[in-house]
């Protein structure tokens, strides 16, 4: 499979995100500047994270008009898998290929540690290497994480399965001290109702390794790659 | 030359820690009576050589496409002349 990772300026994850699928995946990751506007030879687009355009205004809403983001539409329309990781997540919001946006934390800091999130549905292409209901240990680093969205669209979101993480205890409960950041419903992770956009703010590249001290993150990416999924025949 | 001063605010019904924060603050300072701080932005854009309905017009479809988001934002503008 090919990965192309989009990098704005500001952005700084791109770098972890072409490690996990080069080295421990062994698939191809090109990373692709803001400015470009052809993306038609991949086949899963990654937004990392970072401070895409220093985050100016709000997060992701310099970068939604990136040049490239067109592309990345079309991608998003024709079918093809876009992964956006933290500030990636914020981009693709604030671009409305997800729903909702992420507001300041509640805790009035910054977090950076590991926290759990339950996988709530497998059955996309981003989870299906997780067991149902499955915990995975995953660290998240932001300021502004925690998602809202209106009582409407979260009805909806939970009615047709686009919640896909959340925050959880260690033993897979979603309890209100298990939520690090004051989310609405403990949601950690959305997709689009075609299920090809996932957005999340915890970051699996950083949990892909024995090494870093979990590797359930690995998970997403295997899903993607077991997905098999390569861009549509229409957008080439 | 027109300034348009726009006003973006959070929506009611959604928590600003941050103006949570503030009030605590000025309650810690002995201003009694504080219900509640919400935390804004302030912009100010200033046109040229456009007429007072043409800037309203724009200012608006500003504020609709980049200077606030609708999912959790509110905004208001005034214009000013000279």
């Amino acid at each position: 499979m090919r990965f192309g990772i989009i990098v704005f300026p500001g952005s700084n994850c791109e770098l972890d995100c072409q490690w996990v699928v080069e080295r421990v995946l062994g698939q191809q990751a090109d990373l692709i500047w803001h400015k470009e506007k052809d993306l038609k030879d991949y086949d899963c687009l990654i937004l990392p994270g970072g401070f895409a355009h220093g985050d100016y205004l709000r997060t992701g809403a310099i970068a939604r008009f990136s040049p490239v983001m067109k592309a990345v539409e079309r991608h998003a329309e024709d079918g093809g898998l876009i992964l956006g990781i933290c500030n990636g997540f914020q981009v693709l919001c604030e671009a409305g290929l997800l729903p909702g946006a992420l507001l300041r934390n509640t805790s009035l800091a910054f977090i950076c540690r590991h926290v759990h999130v339950r996988v709530e549905n497998t059955a996309t292409p981003f989870t299906t290497a997780c067991r149902p209901g499955q915990v995975l240990r995953v660290p998240i680093n932001h300021n502004e994480g925690r998602y809202y969205v209106d009582p409407e669209t979260l009805r909806q979101l939970n009615e047709k399965g686009q919640v896909i993480l959340r925050y959880a205890t260690t033993g897979g409960e979603i309890t209100d001290g298990a939520n690090p950041n004051g989310s609405l419903d403990n949601i950690a992770g959305v997709c689009n109702e075609g299920r090809n956009v996932l957005g999340l703010m915890p970051h699996p590249e950083r949990a892909a390794e024995a090494l870093l001290g979990s590797t359930s993150g690995l998970l997403l990416f295997e899903s993607i790659v077991r997905s098999g999924r390569t861009a549509s025949p229409m957008s080439r | 030359m027109i300034r348009a001063k726009v006003y973006v605010t959070l929506k009611k019904g959604v928590l600003d820690p941050q103006g949570e924060t503030v009030r605590g603050a000025l309650e810690t300072l002995g201003f009694a009576g504080v219900k509640d701080v919400r935390v804004g932005k302030f912009m100010v854009v200033t046109l040229n050589g456009v007429s007072r309905e043409e800037a309203s017009k724009r200012v608006e479809q500003m504020c609709k496409k980049l200077l606030a988001n609708p999912v959790i934002e509110d905004y208001r503008f005034e214009l000013e002349e000279g």
